[in-house]
């Protein structure tokens, strides 16, 4: 039987007629396999609205940080509605969960989510309109069909546009969309179709539409100073120096609250960026650097080494048989310790938000937010205000990586707009405040030991993890998960941590989790196949041999399907083909393989690498299998995902690290921290293995493999083991 | 103190200090947003603006630098035919993800290809190269770019 993720339960729609003719349809969509735990979205929104001139407007939901998902969405909408794409308009919808439900960029769950209830809301306009033709006919609706923008009656010339029959089509019942029949796969018009983004024309055109872009009559600019240390508090800075800056109209110290990601610092306002950044210079702060200030990357890795060697091991997160046994009596033992950086998001537009703080209290705000529905509750909570007084519009975001989940800048812009009712002001970091200031992907070391028996199967595995403390029932973005592979497949097994305090922020990064434990994960797995005579992708197949896909199960968005090693084995056969793994590879080349399954999508990946003159990585080609279920929805940013993330994973292995030093990270703007540039861009050639289950997201899922992949290709180069990112050129001299 | 550039064509007076960097000029005293701030540094092309044609950091550049030149912006990039070009070769095959560096990238291009009509993958690479993509949709941007050289060179022949 199909997986199939049920997320449709529960959307609620409801149509009216509009003035001028022509009709809206609400619909809501309220957080799926939660309906009963929160209260649904109770107000109408206008989220189709089909105009007599026959243009159409969608309500884009979600926020867009370059994941395409504006245009997306519509798309599925479109395609049930069988609009012309040509006629729709898509209007980004303000922050709403009453109207709109979860309006998140995150996690790659909008696919799952969205991928019946979009659709179904465009089924029901399309009967619904198709009922108006059929009573203005006087004809039974079974007989009709749609075309392109319009409903006809085939075999006769009946035919109407939809905005000819809108203003009708307000006035039928709305149908349950759990009884709408959506269409078949193969006669899908728009989905599936290589569609460019709905914003693309601005863009080349250089128009306004970033948050950044935000310009209000009487609007301000704001630089904030903080101690680069984590964790400090200010004790004073000179205000009157700041003030006495050109262009400078206002400094002002603001105190820090956690519960809401604010730190202490000083606010400086004025009429131009450039000149109340340059003003930070005069501020002078004193700090209170406490005691988080003798942290290091280095101490935390000093840390790691004194657990292991301590002999007390960790807190046991996952066991089963007896792992100490199994390698007491394993042929061949295999340990390794592994470890990687901290890592920043650096989004190309650097943090910032735009803030009205109106005389009656209530606050107005333009956020390049991932989460805008939880920056509007921090907000709301931080200035003593309901979340409906705290109006935020979703702005385009120039990227997002996991940065934008976190809504500090927006608490920092509430906090500076208070202290100014009447006037907007808009904050905006530099790119220092911005590497210096993340919430960083959490570095980590693990102390792994696999036992062989005789015939070189796995017989124990073991992990001593450690990394950092999260607060009790805060998201970690560190977490390692109990089944992490092959524990599954294994008999004997213990997985311990240490967890290490620190005051360094730390969250989620593009395939959060996943990114650091693909590369841990496959470099030891690579390892064992060494030892035992295969290759990693052989590996793989045996030990997934056989092994039936698990039953849906309950995640945090609702059902989803559980793990499939049949598609495992299916991407994995497939890059082997598309790489003609195991045949000769250029002089001085190798070829590695990795695997990893995150957000619900499976990614085999081959690279093909060398080393230059001076022993740093060259990658020649990277070929990708994924599996994201039955349907790719938009061709262009589904391959543009997937290189994306395959660029982004090789500049994560190669050449990307933020170190902590004295409590403040080391790295500060682009030449140290060197973001891929086009001329380390390898030939990536990606296939798509369609399989019988709901579409799933790509915005983080084609990257973890590709990190593995890379260090697997240099061993099989080299005979040398990356164990330690990012990949230092010293180790292969 | 006031200055006096030309952008887009037009004469603007600018009353700002001098070594303010010509990005905050357009940004914060004209209110021209096209031009994007990435870095601050000269180090990844966002904000680049022709400079008497040639493709300049307007982080770095400072506004008395540019008195009485000739400064072109993203806003006026669709006057001219190679960069109408590169407009429609972007929109042809979507190039951008988030699409924040694209103004920066599509003015380098443009002045790579005003000044080099037919480069080779490895000249569109080196030109290229200080314009990054944190999305990384390189592999694209190079692809529209060869295009473009590609369809100027068959319009001459």
């Amino acid at each position: 039987m199909p997986d199939s993720v049920q997320l449709s339960r529960r959307t609620l729609l409801k149509a009216s007629a509009l003035a001028g003719g022509g009709f809206a349809l609400a619909a809501t969509f309220p957080m799926a396999g939660r309906a009963t735990a929160v209260s649904g979205p109770s107000e109408l929104n206008a989220f189709i609205t089909i105009n007599p001139d026959d243009t159409i407007t969608i309500i884009g939901k979600n926020p867009e940080i370059g994941q395409g998902i504006k245009t997306m969405l519509p798309m599925l909408i479109a395609e049930e509605l069988d609009a012309d794409w040509d006629s729709v308009t898509v209007q980004q919808a303000d922050t709403n969960a009453a109207k709109y439900g979860p309006q998140l960029a995150g996690g790659s769950f909008a696919t799952p989510m969205n991928w019946i209830p979009m659709r179904q809301a465009g089924a029901a306009a399309r009967a619904m309109l198709m009922a108006a033709a059929a009573q203005r006919w006087g004809v039974d609706v079974a007989a009709l069909a749609t075309e392109p923008g319009r409903v006809v009656q085939p075999g006769t010339s009946r035919s109407a546009t939809f905005g000819e029959l809108a203003s009708d089509a307000a006035y039928m019942d709305v149908p349950d969309p759990e009884s709408l029949t959506l269409k078949d796969q193969s006669d899908f018009r728009i989905i599936g179709r290589a569609i460019g983004g709905v914003d693309s024309p601005k863009i080349v055109r250089g128009e306004p539409i970033f948050g950044v872009d935000t310009q209000l009559p009487g609007m301000v600019y704001a630089a904030f100073e903080r101690s680069p240390v984590f964790g400090a508090r200010l004790v004073s800075a000179d205000l009157d120096a700041a003030k006495a800056q050109p262009g400078v109209t206002d400094a002002f110290t603001v105190e820090g609250n956690p519960a809401v990601e604010l730190v202490d610092g000083i606010a400086v306002i004025g009429s131009n960026w450039w000149l109340v950044n340059k003003a930070r210079s005069a501020l002078a702060p004193q700090w209170d650097n406490g005691e988080w200030a003798s942290h290091s990357t280095a101490g935390y890795a000093q840390a790691a080494q004194d657990a292991w060697a301590s002999g007390q091991g960790g807190e046991v997160f996952a066991e089963k048989g007896d792992a100490e046994a199994a390698f007491a009596e394993a042929d061949q033992v295999l340990e390794a310790e592994y470890s990687y950086p901290f890592l920043a998001h650096v989004p190309m537009e650097p943090m910032n938000c735009t803030a009205l703080m109106h005389e009656d209290g209530t606050m107005e705000m333009w956020a390049p937010s991932q989460t805008p529905q939880g920056g509007q509750q921090a907000v709301a909570s931080y200035l003593g205000l309901e979340p409906a007084q705290v109006t935020v519009h979703i702005t385009r975001m120039g990227g997002g990586f996991g940065r934008r989940l976190n809504n500090d800048y927006m608490v920092q812009v509430a906090a500076i707009a208070k202290e100014m009712p009447g006037t907007p002001v808009q904050l905006i970091w530099s790119r220092e405040d911005d590497v210096r200031s993340d919430f960083y992907r959490p570095a980590g070391w693990h102390k792994l030991r696999a036992a062989l028996n005789a015939d070189g199967q796995i017989t124990g595995w073991a992990d001593h993890f450690v990394t950092f403390d999260f607060p009790e029932g805060a998201y970690n973005p560190a977490a390692m998960a109990p089944d992490e592979f092959p524990a599954k497949y294994v008999d004997n097994l213990k997985f311990e941590q240490t967890k290490l305090a620190s005051k360094v922020p730390m969250g989620a990064l593009r395939a959060p989790t996943s990114n650091a434990m693909a590369f841990v994960m496959q470099s030891f797995l690579d390892e064992v196949a060494q030892a035992t005579g295969k290759d990693l992708p052989t590996l793989m197949l045996e030990l997934t041999d056989g092994v039936p896909a698990e039953p849906t199960t309950m995640g945090f968005m609702g059902p989803q399907p559980g793990f499939s090693a049949p598609r495992l084995q299916a991407v994995t056969r497939k890059v082997m083909e598309m790489a003609d793994w195991g045949s000769p590879v250029a002089e001085g080349h190798a070829k590695g393989f990795g695997f990893y399954y995150s957000h619900m999508g499976y990614f085999a990946e081959v690279v093909e690498a060398s080393l230059d003159d001076r022993n740093r990585p060259v990658v020649h080609n990277v070929w990708a299998a994924g599996d994201v279920g039955s349907q790719i929805i938009n061709p262009f940013g589904a391959l543009n995902q997937v290189e994306g993330a395959i660029i982004d994973g090789l500049g994560q292995a190669i050449q990307l690290a933020v170190e902590i030093e004295g409590g403040a990270a080391v790295q500060s703007n682009f030449h140290n921290y060197p973001i891929p540039r086009m001329p380390m861009t390898p030939q990536i050639h990606v296939e798509w293995v369609l399989s019988d289950n709901d579409p799933t997201g790509l915005g983080e899922p084609a990257l973890p493999p590709v990190i593995p992949a890379l260090t697997n290709a240099l061993f099989a180069l080299t005979g040398k083991r990356v164990r330690k990112l990012p990949i230092d050129p010293a180790m292969f001299a | 103190m006031a200055y006096r550039v030309t952008i887009n064509g037009e004469t603007r007076e600018i009353d700002a200090p001098g070594d303010m960097p010509l990005l905050w000029a357009l940004r914060n005293e004209l209110g021209m947003v096209g031009t994007k701030f990435g870095c601050g540094i000269g180090m990844c092309g966002a904000c680049t603006v022709h400079v008497d044609g040639q493709a300049t950091r307007s982080c770095s550049m400072p506004l008395s630098a540019v008195a009485d030149k000739e400064v072109s912006t993203i806003e006026s990039l669709g006057e001219t035919p190679i960069g109408q070009a590169l407009q429609a070769a972007w929109l042809e095959d979507d190039v951008m993800q988030c699409g924040y560096c694209q103004a920066g990238q599509l003015m380098n291009a443009t002045a790579l290809l005003n000044n080099n009509p037919n480069p080779t993958d490895g000249e569109i690479q080196a030109a290229m190269q200080g314009n990054i993509c944190r999305c990384a949709c390189y592999t694209r941007i190079h692809a529209a770019i060869a295009k473009v050289a590609r369809d100027e060179e068959t319009a001459n022949a």
